[in-house]
């Protein structure tokens, strides 16, 4: 990814005296699928907005294929843009919103012809296109705006929470729809969403925010495996948190309730006597010894909640509670509450938030 | 109506309470509904309906087209003429000026307070109609108006120049005195319902402001617009109380004809005063048949 | 939209100009009626003129008559229809825009025709009768506001359910009408009642056509023969509009909010 197709340089935006977004720097390579993930309020909609043009950055610059577009109109950056709320005009047909990029760009009638039926059977509602936005549900509305967005060719497409007015299982499908196009015709895409399990399916690369800041850029794997931040790690997956005091910072030694945990390496310079927290996956913890997974803790089952092919487990340790998920298998029985057990894990798996 | 009711068993049958009976369900809820209709029915259908009857009859009872042909006399003709002329002209220079200041509180980027003085006081001037406006128009722009005055005393006499408030241009003047607010009351909502995603759309997809009111703003905006200019054109072709305090009987517009003839039949012939109302209520009747044909024709993307 | 701003801000001043200066001018009129100085001569002259505590009586019993003639007849109505009958529901609006396409100069015409003293329903045979007939013609005049008032306070309480809960709870007709739907419903009648009330209080055609002593034609009879008390009169006449839609503003922050309905 050595040509960057999106640069996004030390930009700020202050309202007044709010500063919303601070210091922000991002290079997207062509073809990339970008997401930027916070919680409402970190400032991705309003960077997202900064690269579609409707708000101007206080201060920084955002490039768009080599040429500086921070001044530029949003209508002179050739871009593509998908609105939570649908934002189908309501009184054009389907074809008609498809072809409204095509019609102010001038195209001819029959080459946009022939443009917006291709756009319809890419998302497959060849049929749909003499009707009007209130006769379609959400995800078809949602549809027919992308196949709008990207009719008119642009080199970048922004995607402004697409998903979130939609029902569960249209969300799913939709976002590997989304995922598939933009694949397929190799566009740059920044997506903004709140929603973790979203932008770990659907992104390259994720932006996680918080505060105007980037907290951290990586890959999902990355992200999701080695936060970088604990507000990261928070905000990705469920994190089971311990607390644990440094008995012996040579041998990696934490004391945590009862017993003691090796954790070579990870210690980062604390002292004896320090107090982390240890924070883990549930899928990285198991119930009972496993091999390979040879940090213990012993503790009391206090939950069991039975969730179909998966039992997420909530085991007592100390004064914590610490989830677990075990696969359902029809010959054993799920565990009781108030029995003992014993967890494991590996010390490789545990990420110390200082 | 009692076909009505025996045609509809379901519905009353599905409905709540359904501890008591039936036989005393049935009369209540149409009991509740049969003071409206029935007034409806004598206060305000047979009575035009009366008069429109009244319009194709001579003073013997026989049907005839005579008192609609007597409509074609000067006087009668320039009546019409010069209501319409006034309706029209305020109630589209009233839609556009009304729009204009709805775009401007909605869309402006004004202080919040602006939007809400303007909608509180244009609910207030959309009721001021009537007798004291005439006042407040002589009070302004009469021969002895402040404005006129302050004019004048700059070296602007603007009766000079042909103005006169007793005239087409004054009295469309003072017509819009309500008719701005109005439509500044009715077409608000409608700009409220312009999403604001819908411009940012049409400019990701490269469309210049033009463009987006041209293919998405005015086309949204046409029904409600068309409505409301409709809307304004009958409340001002039936006002009567201002032009009548304003210019007595000088200025001959239809509704002070009818005035005129129903306290003295001047026209010397009953009928033909049914005919001025039934061909008042044939044009205002025809401006809403025209807006349901317009936007049933025109209009499928309305729900 | 810097550009934009400035001439919404330009708009906005050219409207606020339009719509003050009479104003302003008509005030300034009033005061005139001394001779060299301001005074509020005119108004003195207005409230101390026994015709016009008699016409204003008049019109403002006229205004209470016609409120209550026109709850009773559109709250039962729209009740109902929200309730049982949507069926109804485009016919009884269209009758409800009815008076804006038929003027009232038209309508009274009907009635002065319909209603003589030789007719079946002979209402302008006396005086009772046609006070009676105009409190009439006023709530056909009122029946769009009043019809949109109390159905939009209707829609927003959810009368569906709050008539079955209320069922359930064992309440009969009279119970349900009077505790339950009459609050809730009250603000948006009382919103209806004061616009009726705007809208009785100056009315011409009607009383000036049936012989009405009302405050309208008294207006108007000023208007002919005097100078300085019509433009008293009009900021007067302002001044209870402008009170009218503040009561409605006022009364619409106790509305209750659509809390529980879907439209």
């Amino acid at each position: 990814m050595t040509d960057h197709f999106l640069k996004i340089q030390s930009v700020r935006k202050s309202f007044g005296p709010t500063t919303v977004v601070q210091d922000f720097n991002l290079d997207v390579g062509t073809g990339e699928f970008v997401s930027f993930l916070g919680p409402s309020g970190c400032g991705k909609t309003t960077v997202l907005r900064m690269v579609a043009g409707f708000e101007e950055p206080t201060s920084g610059a955002i490039v768009i294929g080599g040429k500086d577009v921070t001044r530029l109109k949003p209508n002179q950056r050739n871009i593509g843009m998908v609105f939570q709320a649908y934002a189908l005009f309501p009184n054009l047909t389907v074809a008609q919103n498809i072809a409204f990029g095509l019609k102010v760009a001038g195209v001819p009638k029959a080459d946009s012809d022939k443009r917006v039926a291709e756009m319809l059977n890419l998302i497959k509602l060849p049929q749909f296109g003499d009707r009007y936005p209130y006769q379609l549900s959400g995800g078809q509305q949602q549809r027919v705006a992308l196949a709008r967005a990207i009719a008119p060719k642009p080199k970048l497409l922004l995607l402004d929470e697409p998903l979130s007015a939609l029902d569960a299982k249209v969300r799913v499908s939709l976002r590997d729809e989304i995922r598939a196009i933009q694949k397929e015709l190799g566009i740059t895409t920044v997506f903004v969403t709140h929603d973790q399990e979203e932008a770990l399916s659907i992104s390259d690369r994720i932006v996680v925010m918080y505060g105007g800041k980037a907290e951290q850029v990586g890959t999902p794997f990355e992200i999701y495996n080695r936060p970088a931040t604990k507000f990261v790690a928070n905000f990705v997956g469920t994190l089971n948190v311990l607390e644990g005091t440094v008995t012996d910072p040579s041998t990696g030694a934490v004391q945590v309730g009862a017993n003691s945990v090796m954790l070579k390496g990870k210690l980062n310079g604390s002292k004896a006597g320090d107090t982390l927290s240890l924070a883990l996956r549930p899928e990285a913890i198991s119930l009972g010894r496993q091999p390979g997974r040879d940090a213990t803790l012993g503790g009391e089952i206090a939950e069991v909640s039975f969730l179909g092919s998966v039992i997420r487990v909530r085991v007592g340790v100390g004064k914590d509670r610490v989830s677990l998920d075990t696969f359902n298998s029809p010959a054993s029985p799920p565990p009781t509450v108030g029995d003992k057990a014993e967890i494991s894990f590996s010390p490789e798996d545990v990420l110390v938030l200082h | 109506m009692t076909d009505i009711t025996v045609s509809d068993p379901a519905a009353a049958r599905s409905a709540p309470p359904s501890s008591s009976s039936a036989g005393i369900r049935f009369p209540t809820q149409w009991l509740g509904v049969a003071p409206f209709f029935i007034f409806a029915l004598m206060f305000l259908i047979l009575p035009t309906a009366y008069l429109i009857l009244g319009a194709f009859q001579n003073s013997d009872g026989e049907f005839t087209l005579e008192n609609l042909a007597a409509l074609s006399q000067p006087t009668i003709v320039a009546a019409y003429w010069i209501s319409i002329k006034v309706s029209l002209a305020s109630a589209i220079l009233g839609a556009l000026i009304g729009l204009a200041i709805a775009i401007a509180i909605v869309r402006g980027g004004l202080p919040g307070w602006v939007r809400s003085a303007t909608m509180t006081f244009s609910g207030v001037a959309s009721n001021f109609a009537g007798v004291p406006l005439a006042f407040a128009f002589l009070a302004t722009l009469g021969r002895l108006g402040l404005v006129t005055v302050l004019l004048n005393a700059i070296g602007l006499n603007i009766y000079a120049t042909g103005f006169n408030i007793l005239s087409f241009w004054g009295l469309t003047l003072t017509y819009l005195y309500f008719q701005i607010p109005l439509m500044v009351v009715i077409i608000t909502p409608a700009i409220d319902g312009l999403k604001k995603e819908w411009g940012e759309a049409a400019a990701t997809l490269g469309a210049t402001q033009w463009q987006y009111w041209r293919m998405v703003v005015i086309p949204v905006i046409w029904p409600s617009f068309l409505g409301t200019v409709i809307l304004l054109f009958a409340n001002a072709f039936g006002a009567i109380a201002t032009a009548y305090a304003l210019t007595g009987s000088s200025l001959n517009i239809v509704p002070i004809l009818l005035y005129a003839q129903i306290r003295g039949d001047v026209l010397h012939n009953p009928h033909l005063g049914y005919a001025i109302a039934f061909g008042m209520i044939f044009i205002t009747g025809m401006a809403n048949v025209f807006y349901i044909w317009f936007r049933t024709r025109s209009e499928r993307w309305l729900k | 939209m810097k550009s934009g701003r400035f001439w919404a801000w330009v708009t906005f001043a050219v409207g606020a100009a339009y719509f003050f200066i009479p104003l302003i001018a008509t005030f300034e009129f009033s005061m005139r009626m001394r001779r060299g100085v301001y005074s509020f001569d005119a108004y003195t002259v207005v409230f101390g003129d026994p015709r016009f505590q008699a016409t204003f009586a008049y019109s403002v019993v006229a205004a209470v008559f016609t409120i209550i003639l026109g709850v009773l007849i559109v709250v039962p109505a729209a009740y109902w229809i929200r309730l049982r009958l949507p069926h109804l529901r485009p016919i009884v609006e269209f009758i409800t825009l009815l008076p804006l396409v038929i003027p009232a100069i038209v309508i009274v015409f009907g009635y002065i025709r319909m209603y003589g003293s030789n007719s079946p329903l002979p209402f302008l045979g006396s005086a009772a009768g046609t006070n009676v007939l105009l409190v009439i013609g006023y709530a056909t005049l009122a029946l769009p506001y009043m019809y949109r008032a109390v159905d939009t306070g209707l829609r927003t309480i959810d009368v569906r359910t709050l008539t079955e809960a209320a069922q359930i709870l064992g309440a009969g007709w009279t119970t349900i009408v009077a505790r339950v739907i009459m609050p809730n419903v009250l603000i948006a009648v009382l919103s209806g009642a004061f616009l009726t009330f705007a809208i009785v209080i100056g009315e011409f055609t009607m009383a000036s056509l049936l012989n009405r002593p009302a405050f309208g034609p008294y207006l108007q009879n000023i208007g002919a023969n005097r100078a300085y008390e019509p433009a008293a009169l009009a900021i007067i006449a302002f001044a209870i509009t402008w009170g009218c839609m503040s009561v409605i503003q006022v009364l619409s922050r106790f509305a209750p909010k659509s809390a529980n309905q879907p439209n």
